[in-house]
């Protein structure tokens, strides 16, 4: 366990000593402030439930940013050959690599505490659903991020292992929203499968422990596939 | 544990079709310091890989101080301190911030890890860049580091893939005088394309050559086995063709073969006798020169050298002569 959080610890650090983690945050949190005032001054409301509509698209499409060196980039250097030879498993690399850019992430979710506060000094605020939103989005993130860490696990090029998470996140987002379109037992059955159905019912307040599930298994899916793939490379 | 810190047997690695290593077995004891010779992709650093337990072998297995690499990898790795070739470091990180990173890795902790720190930034003369970012470092400097990296843990076992490239000539005397000092009490395996490196810091040669053992031997038997003593004789030309000179060495009984030798000063003749054994032949070739009334500037012998010897197992025409 130790290992795990010194390789976490490093992962984390090493976010503030190079410029993408930096831009990836700007980039969300502009993009955030631009959907989320607009809203406010077009429409004059704003709501919790506003942030987290447009949070939770912008996460999908950008956290991958975030986990595309993960692996890749050490794999091109070379660094992974000192880190799998220390006393460390592959399993305590994988992990270790995912709580790292996880603890990147809790800063930027801390940092989006702004609009639900300012919405309070707007207006009442019902801080129930907000948390549970805010469950939603670190259960979201969570499995977009162990879905780039999987990418980045299958390859040495960095923006591969974007393209690829990028590519897998979205359509895991977007599947709910052609439903209309289909029978209704596909629909249901891909409705179930979509990443913005789960955390839809939570931004809404309601925290339901199959759509918690839900997101925990794609979590652990993604992160054993990574496993494998650091693992068969001893066997190349 | 027994003396033997390292037990390859029978490793075979095959990438795809390549065979990168073919049945390759060695020991390697506690205190010795091993050089690993080849030639470019003969296997030296897939066989460091397998030993860090960073690749399996196709074939065969190895031990490290009594663990197995495939049922122990990670008893092995705790044993090793390793240097993989070009040093890949996170270059993001400053030079003391990695440096306690690895000796987190390696579970060193508090007042521990400042000792051992500060022992190894010493031992590599890291002071001076400890403060700097490791991407801004010169190749020497990151060579160190990864040295330093190798050695905070006080591996009994040390494998260095190249650990001199890079190195200024000062620095490369300080770290293999640090080697032979950690190799007393260790073990070291470090491979070279420097055999002047080996003859001084190793005490055993293992030359490996596509994939192949072909030679295991201290430096100084090596020469010997292979070698024959060359007797070098300088002569003042005086107008003499080098034909002439080579018929006045020919008469010499014990001469194998005499031949002219290129580099010598205008004016001067450079022959090479070789003896039929390991007859002296330097009193020959001095009454021969005398019969002749040629000038002899001087006369020297050689032995044959981890050059030539390095050469003969490598190329596959073993003796041809150069
Ligand atoms: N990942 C790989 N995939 C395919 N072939 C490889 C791989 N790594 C090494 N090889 C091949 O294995 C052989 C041995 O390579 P290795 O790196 O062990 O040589 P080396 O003795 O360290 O050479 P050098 O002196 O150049 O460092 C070479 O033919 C090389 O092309
Ligand atoms: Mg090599």
């Amino acid at each position: 366990m130790r290992s795990v959080l010194t390789i976490a610890g490093r992962q984390f650090r090493s976010y503030f000593n190079g410029p993408v983690a930096y831009i990836v945050i700007c980039i969300i949190l502009l993009t955030l402030g631009f959907f989320f005032w607009k809203t406010f001054f077009l429409f004059g409301r704003a709501s919790a439930r506003e942030m987290f509509r447009w949070l939770g698209l912008i996460l999908v499409f950008s956290l991958p940013a975030l986990t595309m060196g993960l692996l890749a980039e050490e794999k091109r250097t070379g660094t992974i050959e000192l880190l799998i030879t220390m006393p460390v498993t592959e399993a305590q690399v994988i992990l270790g690599k995912f709580l790292g850019v996880l603890g990147l992430y809790a800063v930027l979710l801390a940092l989006t505490i702004s609009y639900p506060l300012s919405v309070s000094t707007l207006g009442d605020l019902d801080w129930g659903p907000v948390w549970s939103g805010y469950l939603g989005l670190v259960l979201q993130g969570s499995a977009v991020l162990a879905i780039g860490l999987m990418a980045s696990s299958w390859t040495s090029n960095q923006l591969i292992a974007l393209f690829v998470a990028l590519t897998l996140s979205v359509f895991f987002w977007v599947l709910d929203k052609f439903l209309a379109l289909l029978p209704t037992n596909a629909a249901s059955a891909l409705q179930w499968l979509s990443f913005d159905y789960h955390f839809q019912s939570m931004a809404r307040g309601v925290i339901d422990l199959r759509d918690v599930l839900f997101f925990v298994s794609v979590v652990v899916f993604a992160l054993a596939v990574a496993f494998r793939a650091l693992e068969a490379r001893r066997w190349s | 544990m027994s003396d033997v810190m390292i037990d390859a047997r029978d490793l075979t690695k095959q990438y795809g079709t390549v065979a990168a290593l073919k049945n390759a077995s060695f020991q390697v004891n506690r205190g010795e310091v091993v050089g690993f010779l080849g030639p470019n992709g003969a296997g030296k650093t897939t066989t460091m890989k397998i030993l860090t337990c960073f690749i399996a072998p196709s074939g065969g297995t190895a031990q490290v101080g009594g663990a197995d690499i495939f049922e122990d990898p990670i008893a092995v790795r705790e044993l090793i301190g390793y240097l993989p070739e070009n040093t890949p470091l996170y270059t993001e990180m400053l030079v003391l911030e990695y440096l306690q990173f690895v000796g987190k890795m390696r579970g060193l902790r508090g007042a521990g890890l400042d000792a051992r720190l500060r022992r190894v930034v010493e031992e590599t003369s890291l002071g001076e860049v400890i403060g700097k970012s490791i991407g801004e470092l010169s190749k020497g400097f990151r060579q160190r580091v990864g040295l330093a990296q190798a050695l905070i843990h006080e591996p009994p076992v040390l494998i260095l893939d190249e650990p001199m490239s890079g190195l200024d000539p000062n620095q490369a005397s300080e770290i293999r005088e640090l080697i032979r000092e950690i190799g007393r009490e260790r073990t070291i395996i470090l491979s070279t394309h420097n055999l002047a490196e080996v003859r001084v810091t190793c005490g055993r040669v293992l030359i490996i050559s596509q994939g192949q053992l072909v030679a295991d031997d201290t430096p100084d038997e090596l020469a010997a086995r292979a070698g024959k003593p060359r007797f070098i004789a300088t002569l003042k030309q005086n107008g003499h063709s080098a034909s002439e000179i080579r018929e006045v060495f020919s008469v010499i009984g014990d001469a194998q073969s005499v031949k002219e030798q290129a580099g010598g000063a205008p004016g001067e003749l450079l022959v090479e006798v070789v003896p039929k054994g390991n007859q002296d032949l330097r009193a020959d070739i001095f009454q021969a020169a005398v019969s002749a009334k040629l000038v002899l500037l001087g006369l020297e012998q050689r032995g044959e050298n981890l050059e030539d010897i390095f050469r003969q197992l490598t190329t596959g025409n073993g003796g041809a002569s150069s």
